[in-house]
């Protein structure tokens, strides 16, 4: 067996989510906890016509093989797979996709909730959301208080 | 000595900054280099409302690491500034929640 955590891309076209989740079954495994991000048709009511992904790729890609290794460590895991999207996703689309194969299931599912909170607020991925009347650049959470930097003349 | 910025998001959009090559003294460090581009976009007519809250929100990577306001640069340092991250699924803190 390998010490390399499986497959962690960045990619620009669909994500194969069914034949990303087969491929990492294995005969240890006693569960497979999947997440599939997708493109919600509104935020808070206001209709969604697209995203615009993009990413600081390098290091998008870093942060991810990470994260990945991070959970393998973290909840005694056998393999995590972490695919993110590119340019523009229409509603329904996979924008992420998040697989944790595992002896038991507990440790699935934690790893698994970990890893897509870890990536919402470390990865450095953005979207600009078009809606039927604008655009924005979504809001993103807060950045941890150890990678934040708060400059001069700024305290609250 | 020069570094390299790259701008992402919301942070690529505001007027005066740019994937540019930034000359600065020798031993300069993150926050001064921050301050500098700071300077930059406030004496620009054109910035809306939002501008001043980015500053205090933003992480940088130098050399593709999380670094800090302290660390020193060095010459041919490639530097980002990065608005807080919003991958993932669909809006704000959420993922199909709520």
């Amino acid at each position: 067996m390998s010490n390399e955590v499986g497959k962690v891309e960045i990619v620009d076209a669909a994500i194969a989510a069914g034949e990303i989740v087969a491929a990492m079954k294995a005969g240890a495994d006693g569960a497979v906890c999947v997440f599939d991000g997708i493109v919600r048709d509104n935020t808070r009511g206001r209709r969604t016509l697209y995203l615009d992904y993009e990413a600081y790729r390098e290091m998008a890609l870093e942060q991810m093989r990470g994260l990945a290794a991070e959970a393998v460590a973290r909840f005694g895991v056998r393999d995590v797979a972490m695919v993110h999207r590119l340019g523009r996703l229409m509603v329904g689309e996979t924008s992420v996709l998040i697989v944790v194969a595992s002896a038991h299931r507990a440790a699935a599912f934690e790893a698994c909730r970990w890893l897509i909170d870890s990536l919402k607020k470390t990865v450095p991925i953005w979207k600009r959301e078009t809606f039927a009347d604008g655009a924005v650049w979504a809001a993103g959470e807060p950045f941890p208080e150890e990678l934040a930097v708060h400059p001069r003349g700024d305290a609250e | 000595m020069r570094v390299r910025l790259l701008t992402f998001g919301v942070l690529r959009e505001m007027a005066g900054l740019s994937d540019e090559t930034v000359e600065l003294k020798e031993g300069a460090t993150v926050g001064e280099l921050i301050e500098i581009l700071r300077g930059r976009t406030s004496n620009d007519s054109t910035g809306n409302g939002a501008d001043e809250g980015i500053w205090r929100s933003l992480a940088v990577a130098v050399n593709r690491e999380y670094s800090s306001l302290a660390e020193v640069l060095r010459e041919g340092d490639e530097v980002a500034l990065l608005p807080p991250v919003s991958g993932g699924c669909s809006s704000y803190g959420e993922c199909g929640e709520r």
